[in-house]
C-alpha cells in the first residue's frame, strides 16, 4: 500500500548493512519500562546464577566488580523500531558467569529488580556475544537505563536485554518472561523482524 | 480513514474503518506503518483512543517536529486514503473491569491518549470502579480531549488538569509540572492500593512514577508507558 506523499527519511548508506528491517536510528536513548524505575544500592545487590546448574553462583557488588572485564561498542536495536549505532559499555562476559556455575539446562529466564523477566536460548549468552553491564558511555550505568547493571545482549531486541538483572535462572525447558507473555516474540531476531507471536 | 479530526494545533485523531479488526483491550497500541514510492516504509507505535465496541477505531496522533511519521498522519491524509495497521498490540498497559480499582490514571501531553480508551470503555460497560485523572498540558489549547474531559465529571471521573506554561485568565486549575505535592493532594493515599497507569514522555513518567513510590504506592501496582520520540 503505497502512500505517494511520504517520503520518509532513508537510513544513510554507509549505515544500511547495519540497521535491520523496519528500524529508524535515533541519536537519542529512549528509555521504556514497564514500571517505576527500581533502585538498589550496589552494597544490597548481588547477581547469581541458579536453576540447571551444577553449582549455583552468587556475586556481590564487590565479587562482581573483581571479575575480569570487557569494553565493547555494539549497535542496539529496539522493538519499538529504534536502533542506536556505536553504543559503548563495559561489563563482565556471560562466558565468564556461565562458566562458573556450568549450566546442565539449555534455556534461561532472566529475572529483575521490579519484577521483570525475559527468556532466552543458553547458547545466545555464550560465545562472547552477550554480558552483564555495569557502565555506558565509561559512566556508571543510570538506573533509568538499567543501573546498576543490565544484561546486554545486542544480537537481539533490546527488551532481552534486561534493565535491573540480579541473575539467570537456568532451566531444561523454555518458557515465556514478562514481554513474552504479553505477545511479544520469543526470541526476537531484529534481523527477522522477530517483534511479536507469529513473526 | 474515513476522518481526520483536528483535536489541538499539534494533534489529531484519526478515524478509521477496520471490518477485520479483531478487537483490543483498552490501552492497547497499533503499529502504523507508510510506504513510499520506492518501497521505503517506516512504522511506528500509537496507541488506540477508542474503546473496544466502538464501530470505528481511533487513533490519536502528536505531531513531533522531528518525526518522520507523525507529521503525514497529521497534516497530509485525508478521508479515503489509506493505511496500513498492526496490532492489536501490548498487554500490560491495560485495564479493563476485572483488574479493579480504584484507579489513578496520571497523563503528560498525548499520554492522555490510552485513558481515552478506557474511560470510553468503562462508560460503555456501566463500571462503577472510581477513577481520579490528572492530566498535564503545557497550555488549555494544547490539552487535547479537553470538551471531552469536561463532561467526565458526571460519569464519576474526577478530573484534575495542570497547566504547565501559560494559565488562561481566571484560571481555578493547578499550576506547574506534576511534582510530589500535587500527586499527594489528588491521588489516593497509599493504603487505598489503587491500581496506577502514568503515561507520556520519559522524563514526565520517571518523575510521576518516582514520586508516587516516594509517597507509599506499590511499585508493582504502577504500570508505566514511556514515550517520546526519539528520547534523550
Amino acid at each position: 500500500m503505497v502512500f505517494s506523499r511520504f517520503r520518509g527519511r532513508r537510513v544513510p548508506a554507509e549505515d544500511a548493512g547495519r540497521v535491520p528491517p523496519g528500524q529508524y536510528v535515533t541519536n537519542g536513548f529512549p528509555v521504556l519500562s514497564a514500571g517505576p524505575t527500581p533502585r538498589t544500592p550496589p552494597e544490597s545487590w548481588n547477581f547469581s546464577v541458579q536453576g540447571a546448574v551444577r553449582g549455583a553462583q552468587s556475586w556481590t557488588w564487590a565479587d562482581f566488580r573483581a571479575l575480569p572485564r570487557e569494553t565493547v561498542t555494539v549497535d542496539i536495536h529496539c522493538v519499538t523500531k529504534w536502533s542506536k549505532l556505536d553504543t559503548s559499555w563495559s561489563g563482565v562476559s556471560l562466558d565468564t558467569l556461565l562458566d562458573a556455575a556450568g549450566p546442565t539446562g539449555r534455556f534461561v529466564l532472566a529475572f529483575c529488580d521490579g519484577g521483570y523477566t525475559t527468556n532466552l536460548p543458553i547458547d545466545d549468552l555464550r560465545g562472547g556475544r552477550a554480558w552483564v553491564v555495569d557502565e555506558y558511555a565509561g559512566e556508571p550505568l543510570p538506573a533509568e537505563h538499567g543501573g546498576p547493571a543490565r544484561l546486554l545482549v545486542p544480537h537481539l531486541y533490546f527488551w532481552k536485554s534486561a534493565k535491573w538483572v540480579r541473575g539467570l535462572d537456568v532451566r531444561d525447558h523454555n518458557g515465556p518472561g514478562f514481554w513474552e507473555s504479553y505477545g511479544y516474540h520469543d526470541y526476537g531476531d531484529p534481523w527477522k523482524e522477530q517483534r511479536y507471536q507469529g513473526d | 480513514m474515513l476522518q481526520v479530526r483536528t483535536e489541538t494545533p499539534r494533534t489529531a485523531s484519526l478515524v478509521l474503518d477496520l471490518p477485520q479488526w479483531p478487537g483490543h483491550r483498552p490501552g492497547q497500541h497499533v503499529d502504523v506503518r507508510l510506504t513510499a514510492d520506492d518501497g521505503y516504509q517506516a512504522q511506528r507505535s500509537y496507541s488506540i483512543a477508542s474503546a473496544p465496541d466502538e464501530d470505528q477505531l481511533v487513533l490519536t496522533v502528536e505531531r513531533l517536529d522531528d518525526g518522520e511519521v507523525s507529521p503525514y498522519l497529521v497534516d497530509e491524509l485525508h478521508a479515503g486514503d489509506q493505511l496500513e495497521l498492526r496490532g492489536p498490540v501490548g498487554g500490560y498497559f491495560v485495564w479493563d473491569e476485572p483488574l479493579g480499582g480504584p484507579l489513578l490514571w496520571v497523563a503528560g501531553g498525548s499520554g492522555v491518549v490510552p485513558f481515552r480508551a478506557m474511560w470510553r470503555y468503562r462508560r460503555s460497560v456501566g463500571s462503577a470502579v472510581a477513577v481520579r485523572l490528572l492530566c498535564s498540558a503545557r497550555s488549555l489549547p494544547l490539552l487535547i480531549y479537553a470538551d471531552e474531559l469536561r463532561q467526565l465529571a458526571c460519569d464519576g471521573v474526577a478530573v484534575s488538569v495542570t497547566l504547565t506554561r501559560e494559565q488562561p485568565e481566571g484560571w481555578q486549575g493547578h499550576r506547574g509540572r506534576i511534582d510530589r505535592d500535587l500527586l499527594a493532594e489528588i491521588s489516593w493515599r497509599p493504603d487505598e492500593r489503587a491500581l496506577v497507569y502514568v503515561c507520556g514522555p520519559t522524563a514526565f513518567v520517571e518523575a510521576a512514577a518516582n514520586a508516587l513510590v516516594d509517597l507509599g504506592h506499590e511499585a508493582s501496582r504502577i504500570r508505566t508507558e514511556r514515550f517520546g520520540g526519539t528520547g534523550t
